[in-house]
């Protein structure tokens, strides 16, 4: 485990452009795929292997290319180079009608003209299937989706969630090999979008459909995706598990990108095989495993905000792995406070305690505070 | 504390006085109270309706039931003797649903709108489809190029037609100086000269509310259409027509309606054959100087006519009363 670190971080170019999945029997491969609108690469040089079954999210802010790649696996858009390889056929010249692929959109795109029935039974419908069956597999649908009561209704006489569902039972209702959802709980508010999270990957991996999702929330990419890629200016930053690129992110981009983090610039000052020693102006970070790299090699240093613990009184070596600083800034979430220490170098800290206790301690704003980590709990990145 | 002043009506009395507001002051608040404003606003609009509309068809309906006398009408009613007597002389409408060339005459107007209606919705359609299909920075030069025709003389452009199907006009000129034919082809005064004049005249009706309710169709349903397993075509016939519904009956009553009265191209462009209600109309209001008869025709045309003006103004307001709401509760939209 320690030794992957140091060889992700290694790297100067995104992690991931490394075609390290590279696994004929994937269900889904993407190889090499690449959009370009006149100079812009809006895809660039894409490759990724997703398993039967698993739900994949791309993560990304607007730009970067996640809609472009999702739509370029529907067929709405032809690939300037690459392939895409379903069950080892190639699709990517293929017609959206043509592919056993299904998409639930953004907007839900339901048919206004046409009741709930009719919205779902609309693909089977079009696949010439015998009538008992058209009616057999709706009823299946709405059943999954719960929405059988409201069958006769138009889609403007439902609400958004309800809506998102009949999208949901639309797009399984061919039984496709592959599902993809583009930004799937985006028209919905929060408190909904909670909700809807956990029934919505209950209901997929119920069907045991493999799923590709397009987000820019992260939230949503973490608690639905089994593995997720994050994607920046048409490319793979990195892809992971959500615990493996929250924890072991592989550089400054993805460290900062997902969940808040505390970087610190330093120079490698120390490195040997079960540890190494990062220096900044003002404080000491002592990390558990060894990097293979150059003294005085220049290095960031992240941690995250939850990892800190904070005190009033200082711990017993405040040399290492001890910042100190006063409170700025304290912000209660109610689960958790979150709270801004000034420290010495000018730099901040951004620290979460969770309010485990109901009268628990608060540190009011001017206190001088030591925070203190584990040496676990930094990661090191190069880039 | 607020003194009086501040949290009273513009015109409200002096601050801190008990007296009552001024005769101008209450009275506006009494309108304003029954929204007189808004009422006024649209009385205007209403009163010119009633001034210039429903009192002339009054006028017209008045005649068609009276008899003529020398150059004036027969009262219709009548005071003598304590009674008050009203004379409706309905004779005119009797002959008119009797008479088969008046009954021919109707069935063929109504006949020959629909067809002009159908023409100009299988042009206009493809029109107004390829005009959204353009470039965003092409249409608005599109629809003027539609509309342009508008801008000339509507008198002028039948004629044009005139000049163009004559049996000496440029057409039959092309075509005999090409020796494509030995003699000029009889076009004109035919239904189907006057057919072409009117699917020209009245194309522009048709593919502007095509084109408005075109325009504002979601590409997003074409998609997902596609992706659930339609072709482009059958996509286009499930869905994208089916939308378009509200432009496609408001298109073929604009064209409709004014054909079934049309005057103008059955008689410069037409012939014998293609007798329509409004010539009819003609001819006894100033041929056979018969302006009860000539009224009651013109009558019994606008009743031909209210049928499908209720079921388009019925539509309409269902169309409103549904709010048209296609999109997500949510702000989904285009995001």
């Amino acid at each position: 485990m320690a030794a992957m670190t140091p060889a992700a971080a290694g790297a100067a170019t995104p992690a991931a452009a490394a075609p390290a999945a590279y696994d004929d029997s994937a269900f889904l491969r993407v190889d090499r795929l690449t959009k370009r609108f006149g100079e812009v690469a809006a895809v660039d040089e894409v490759s990724i292997a997703i398993r039967k079954g698993e739900i994949f999210a791309l993560l990304g802010s607007s730009g970067c290319g996640k809609s472009t790649l999702l739509r370029m696996l529907a067929g709405f858009e032809t690939p300037s180079s690459g392939g895409i390889y379903l069950e080892g056929q190639e699709i990517s010249r293929l017609r959206p009608f043509e592919r056993p692929i299904n998409m639930m959109f953004q907007s839900y795109a339901l048919f206004p003209h046409l009741t709930v029935w009719e919205n779902v039974a609309f693909g089977l419908k079009r696949h010439k299937q015998p009538r008992e069956r058209i009616e057999a597999q709706v009823e299946r649908m709405l059943n999954l989706v719960q929405l059988k009561p409201y069958a006769q209704r138009k889609p403007h006489q439902l609400s958004g969630g309800q809506q998102q569902r009949v999208a949901l039972a639309r797009s399984l209702a061919l039984e496709p090999r592959l599902l993809l959802l583009d930004e799937p709980l985006g028209a919905l508010d929060r408190k909904l979008r909670a909700q809807t999270q956990f029934e919505l990957s209950s209901i997929i991996k119920s069907v045991g459909v493999t799923c590709v999702l397009v987000t820019h929330d992260q939230e949503e990419a973490m608690t639905m995706a089994d593995r997720m890629a994050v994607m920046s200016h048409g490319s793979f930053v990195q892809v992971g598990a959500p615990r493996e690129i929250y924890e072991t992110p592989a550089n400054r981009f993805v460290a900062d990108f997902i969940g808040t983090v505390n970087l610190f610039e330093g120079v490698l000052v120390e490195d040997e095989s079960d540890h190494c020693v990062i220096e900044t102006p003002a404080w000491r970070f002592y990390v558990g495993h060894g990097i293979t790299g150059v003294m005085g090699q220049k290095l960031s240093v992240a941690l995250r905000p939850e990892k800190v613990e904070l005190s009033t009184q200082p711990p017993p070596r405040t040399d290492v792995n001890c910042l100190h600083g006063r409170v700025v800034e304290g912000a209660y979430f109610g689960a958790s406070s979150l709270y801004r220490v000034a420290l010495g170098d000018g730099n901040r800290l951004q620290v979460s305690v969770p309010n485990s206790e109901r009268h628990g301690e608060v540190i009011k704003v001017g206190t001088e505070v030591y925070a203190t980590f584990s040496a676990d709990a930094l990661v090191v990145l190069v880039s | 504390m607020n003194t009086p002043a501040s949290c009273s009506l513009p015109e409200a009395p002096v601050p801190g006085a008990e007296a009552a507001a001024g005769p101008l002051a209450r009275l506006m608040a009494f309108l304003r109270a029954r929204r007189w404003g808004r009422k006024s606003v649209i009385g205007i609009p209403y009163v010119f309706l009633v001034l210039f509309f429903s009192l002339p068809f009054l006028v017209v309906l008045k005649i068609s039931v009276s008899e003529a006398d020398g150059v004036q009408f027969k009262d219709i009613f009548e005071f003598s003797d304590g009674t008050l007597l009203m004379r409706l002389h309905l004779s005119n409408y009797q002959f008119l649903a009797t008479d088969p060339l008046y009954l021919r005459t109707y069935a063929w107007s109504v006949c020959y709108a629909a067809i002009n209606t159908v023409i100009c919705l299988f042009i206009g359609y493809p029109f107004a489809y390829f005009m959204t299909k353009a470039r965003p920075s092409l249409r608005p030069i599109l629809v003027m190029l539609v509309s342009l025709p508008f801008w000339t003389s509507y008198l002028l452009r039948i004629y044009a037609w005139k000049g163009l199907l004559d049996d000496h006009g440029v057409i039959n000129n092309l075509l005999v100086w090409l020796q494509l034919v030995d003699e000029p082809l009889k076009m004109m005064y035919t239904p189907y000269s006057m057919m072409i004049g009117m699917v020209y005249t009245y194309l522009p009706f048709m593919i502007l509310p095509l084109y408005g309710t075109l325009v504002k169709a979601d590409p997003r349903l074409l998609e997902a259409a596609g992706d659930l397993g339609t072709t482009p075509w059958k996509a286009f016939w499930l869905v994208t027509v089916p939308l378009s519904k509200a432009g496609i009956i408001a298109g073929s009553m604009l064209v409709f309606i004014p054909s079934v009265g049309e005057y103008v191209i059955p008689e410069l462009l037409g012939g014998p054959q293609t007798l329509m209600i409004a010539r009819v109309l003609w001819d006894e209001y100033f041929q056979n100087v018969d302006w009860p008869m000539a009224s009651a025709v013109a009558v019994t045309m606008i009743g031909l006519i209210l049928v499908p003006l209720v079921f388009f103004n019925r539509y309409q307001s269902g169309v409103q009363g549904a709010g048209a709401d296609d999109e997500p509760h949510a702000a989904g939209g285009a995001a």
